[in-house]
């Protein structure tokens, strides 16, 4: 009976998925690996019209960013060949481009305007002056807050706030009575999560990953200044766990009205505003903050841009589907569909030009906000390296995970903040020893 | 009297039994549920059980998405095909280990427990390489050989603690007739152990259904089954959790499924030989 | 029994699983310890079209030194050991449990053993946001139900939490196995023993627990080898931080967030001296028990 049932099951199963399986087989497919936000699930969604107009069917392979991140390195490192253009970011773009892995991109259609692109972005996705990734979207960080939330407090948020006023706000917010938060940050260990933001923040106080004989400078007083400062700031103002929170997790605490102010990604700005937040009529921006009397401010730049592999079979169809993705029309399409505050931001002069799109309210505060980055000066100090909330080497990845996990561990109160500062000083040197630069 | 404690008995261990069946359950009840009801009411405080409006919308926007046929046929396909592949080279092995045994049997079946033991992560770049010098990548081919050696050895020992518990002398009565090896092999022996054979290929299929290093590493768009699936909606921008439980649902439902109708089978044969 | 002939025959149909499975052993264990004596970084350009320099110990002394090393062997032991002592006792309470006439009883073995069809990406996920989420998930929901504080499970009790997701995945297969092994149970010898004035803690502990021993022997043998790889579960949830990065997790992070192949491969030839470690100490204990 019940071995009947089973391959009864079974039957059905593969019948089913059989006949699901059936699809139609186009002329030329090419298969693109992306990251699963939401501009890009967006972009999923015209791949229709894409084929409608070029002919050319797309197969999507839409991963979560860390496993993304190792599928793309893999494929690229082993010449694997399994894509035909990949979602890479501002850290992998300038590497893979040196190493002759990626497709220069220097022969675009002049319709497609490259000098369009912002020069920060441009300059970025570039490689000796080549570019080889176009920019889907450009973003900087900056202030959101709550502006009801500011008023009751009485205070106001000035354009270009410092992290000292940031922690009278967020004393000044905070209201555990009723579930808000003065300030959430990111404390998620990973490069990109939570390493992304405290070397930011590093560099606002004036510190710096690396002399310029490459020496970790993670001993150094600033260092310890900007870690005490970010730790004491969450204890007293930030929510329970802060130690595991990354974007996601920030962004779903600010739409559900529990956090006074969030530091993060200028893209967030069009969700906070959008129809999943129940915030979305009250809130504010302003420049991420600085220490009083440091030059540099804590925003980052960063770009998710589409790139070809060497070596593919489908260079020219592949070139197609960027032109189209990251075009001027493309922009034009969304902001048609679905309103000019939800285009992909931050990768076109046109698109900031545009009268329609600075009636949005954080367009004008992204634009400034990518301009006061400035990759080739992190820190007020000299560096040996480019690169604002990363250092441009292959290295960087692996260490500063391993870092941001120690400083995790320190957010969490499972070891000193001093204790942290050593373990990532030792990580650090050791990982340089180990690739030759010391 | 007696029958008196012993119904109260039977009540209080009813009781506990269901309450911890219910506990360890939750988590996938709790899941199931998310899955219909909006983003908002998933995070509502307090947690909403019954009382919200079903809706369909998770499933509808996550098929949007991704084509959810496309990536359960491959895992139909190569779970399958894998656990079906390494039966065939399984048995024979099976059969020789336990009718035949030497004094390496023994150690012959734990040194292929043994090559479980490599971390798949260790090797990583080796399998990569060797995919791409053979264009395996993202073939259900590809997967499928893999998937077959890695639970081969829980095939074989499976098989081989099922084939012994057959009483050698129906063997040797079957030789006194003259029946041949083969004729051995298929009319008499298997028939005798298509309950263990079926409880096998169960177990298997799971095993490789779950497996989700490979079968993520290994795959982009053409052979990706339904743990490359559900990478895609593990953490995406604002709120997910209705979303992620409705990915969730689809991606384990076929096998919950095809488990819960074939537990019977699964439980009788999930010895491994324990029960001597 | 077995003639010449048998024999040479059982040889040719074992040859197929053997070959395929020494292949599979071989091939990338030599690659690996090839790679583990080089210096292989891809990010600067090192391939093996271009050649690999040879750098002798070099990798197997870094991964040993790192300070990483030791607390993620510590970790695995606690890990594998933890899922191991909790599926083990709760599988036998369970098995023992559902030996027991009860209404329902298919039902409760339904709802017993369906963790083990989920995939363990989309277990992690769900313990991960629908549970132990410090803000949203059940638990907080439940603790702030009583009064308590909430939990930030992945944060203050990492590896527990880890242990928890692990052993909830694994407790059907350990209750299964242990429960086909207590069905066989002799029921008059323990009706004997029970006659004979033994309490029930001395009937498990004379009667019911060496019968298991078999059983227990082989869960602890298959749930070992799955539970030394782990890999799913810690990506998801914690990647590796507040001390849950074991042995296969370093290894992660050393070929593929440090893409240094050379690294990562000493490592993973540590793995497997730990793993037949774990694996000789185990035969030692459970050997005899197999045949």
């Amino acid at each position: 009976m019940s071995l009947k049932n089973t391959l009864c099951a079974a039957t059905a199963l593969t019948l089913v998925t059989a006949t699901g399986a059936m699809a139609a087989d186009p002329t030329a497919t090419i298969t693109i690996a992306t990251v699963n936000n939401g501009d890009m699930i967006r972009m999923q969604g015209y791949t229709d019209q894409f084929t409608a107009e070029t002919g050319i069917a797309v197969d999507w392979v839409t991963l979560e960013e860390n496993v993304l991140r190792q599928r793309v390195t893999t494929d690229i490192t082993t010449k694997g060949g399994q894509f035909d253009v990949m979602t890479i970011g501002m850290y992998e773009t300038p590497i893979w481009g040196a190493n002759d892995w990626l497709v220069p991109l220097n022969d675009l259609s002049a319709e497609y305007d490259v000098d369009d692109i912002l020069p920060a972005m441009r300059n970025g996705l570039s490689h000796d002056g080549t570019l080889y990734a176009a920019p889907f979207y450009g973003e900087s960080s900056m202030v959101m807050y709550r502006t009801d939330l500011m008023e009751a407090a009485g205070l106001d948020m000035p354009k270009d706030p410092t992290w000292q006023f940031i922690r009278e706000a967020a004393a000044a917010m905070d209201d555990p009575a009723n579930d808000v938060n003065g300030i959430c940050l990111r404390g998620k260990a990973g490069w990109g999560e939570g390493g992304a933001f405290i070397t930011v923040t590093g560099n606002s106080f004036g510190a710096r990953w690396f002399d310029e004989d490459w020496n970790a400078q993670f001993d150094q007083p600033e260092w310890s200044d900007a870690l005490n400062f970010y730790v004491n700031l969450m204890n007293d103002y930030g929510p329970e766990g802060y130690a595991t929170n990354g974007f996601n997790e920030n962004l779903s605490l600010f739409n559900q009205g529990k956090c006074g102010m969030w530091i993060d990604a200028t893209v967030a700005a069009s969700f906070v505003t959008g129809d999943d937040s129940t915030v979305k009529d009250s809130v504010g921006f302003a420049l991420a903050p600085n220490a009083e009397g440091i030059e540099k401010r804590s925003n980052w730049l960063w770009a998710w841009a589409l790139a070809i592999p060497a070596g593919t079979q489908q260079e020219a169809e592949a070139k197609t589907f960027i032109e189209w993705a990251t075009s001027k029309a493309y922009i034009e399409l969304v902001a048609a569909n679905e309103g000019w505050a939800n285009v992909p931001p931050g990768a076109r002069t046109s698109l900031y030009e545009n009268p329609e799109y600075l009636k949005v309210p954080f367009a004008q505060m992204t634009l400034d906000s990518i301009n006061a980055a400035d990759p080739n000066n992190p820190s007020v100090q000299p560096v040996p390296y480019v690169g604002i909330q990363f250092v441009a080497i292959p290295e960087y990845a692996g260490m500063a995970t391993e870092v941001s996990q120690e400083f995790s561990a320190a957010y969490a109160g499972q070891q000193t903040v001093e204790e942290a500062l050593e373990k990532a000083q030792a990580i650090t040197n050791d990982t340089m020893e180990a690739a030759g630069y010391r | 009297m007696a029958r008196m404690t012993s119904t109260r008995r039977k009540i209080i261990t009813t009781a506990v039994a269901w309450a911890i069946g219910l506990v360890i359950f939750f988590p996938i009840f709790w899941t199931i549920l998310t899955s219909f009801k909006t983003e908002a009411q998933a995070i509502n405080d307090p947690p909403l059980f019954f009382n919200f409006d079903w809706t369909l919308e998770n499933y509808i926007s996550v098929q949007e998405r991704s084509d959810y046929l496309r990536f359960l046929w491959n895992s139909v396909a190569i779970a399958g095909g894998s656990t079906l592949l390494g039966t065939l080279i399984a048995i024979p092995a099976a059969w020789s280990m336990a009718f035949v045994p030497s004094v390496r049997t023994k150690d012959i079946l734990l040194w292929m427990l043994s090559t479980k033991m490599l971390p798949a992560v260790g090797v990583l770049y080796p399998i990569s390489l060797i995919f791409v010098q053979f264009n395996l990548l993202d073939t259900k081919l590809g997967l499928i050989v893999v998937l077959m050696l890695i639970n081969l050895p829980i095939i074989v020992w499976m098989l081989y603690t099922y084939f012994r518990e057959i009483p050698g002398e129906i063997l040797e009565a079957a030789r006194m007739d003259g029946a041949k090896l083969r004729q051995e092999l298929f009319y008499v022996l298997t028939p005798m152990a298509i309950p263990g054979i079926a409880s096998t290929l169960l177990l298997n299929f799971i095993l490789a259904w779950n497996e989700a290093f490979w079968t993520l590493n290994l795959t982009a768009a053409k052979a990706a089954p339904l743990t490359a699936f559900i990478a895609s909606y593990s953490s995406p921008e604002g709120l997910f959790f209705a979303k992620l439980s409705a990915a969730s649902t689809m991606a384990i439902a076929p096998i919950l499924i095809l488990g819960w109708f074939s537990q019977k089978q699964l439980v009788r044969g999930l010895t491994f030989g324990a029960v001597k | 029994m077995a003639t010449k002939a048998s024999r040479s025959a059982a040889r040719i149909m074992m040859a197929p699983a053997v070959v395929l499975l020494l292949g599979w052993m071989l091939v990338p264990l030599i690659l690996t310890l090839w790679f583990s004596f080089t210096k292989y970084l891809p990010m600067r350009g090192d391939s093996i079209e271009r050649g690999l320099d040879w750098v002798g110990f070099d990798n197997y002394a870094r991964f040993l030194s790192s300070s990483a090393f030791w607390p993620s062997v510590q970790t695995t032991l606690v890990m594998v050991g933890g899922v191991l002592i909790i599926t083990l006792v709760f599988g036998i309470l369970l098995a023992m449990l559902l030996d027991q006439p009860i209404w329902g009883q298919g039902i409760v073995r339904i709802l017993v053993i369906a963790p083990f069809f989920v995939m363990p990406t989309v277990s992690a996920l769900v313990w991960k946001n629908m549970m132990m989420d410090p803000v949203n998930g059940i638990f907080s929901h439940l603790w702030r139900f009583f009064g308590a504080e909430p939990i930030a499970w992945l944060q203050d009790a990492s590896l527990t939490s880890i242990i928890m997701i692990a052993s909830w995945q694994w407790l059907p297969f350990a209750t299964l196995i242990l429960l086909t092994a207590i069905q066989s149970l002799d029921s008059e010898q323990l009706e004997a023993a029970e006659i004979d004035g033994a309490s029930p803690l001395s009937r498990f502990f004379y009667i019911v627990l060496p019968h298991l021993g078999r059983a227990i022997t082989i869960v602890t043998l298959i749930q070992t080898i799955f539970l030394l790889s782990i890999f799913a579960e810690i990506f998801v949830t914690t990647g590796g931080a507040f001390g849950t990065r074991t042995l296969t997790f370093l290894i992660f992070q050393r070929v593929i967030d440090s893409q240094n192949i050379g690294l990562g491969s000493a490592g993973g030839v540590y793995a497997i001296i730990l793993a037949n470690i774990v694996a000789i100490f185990l035969m030692r204990i459970v050997g005899k028990n197999l045949d």
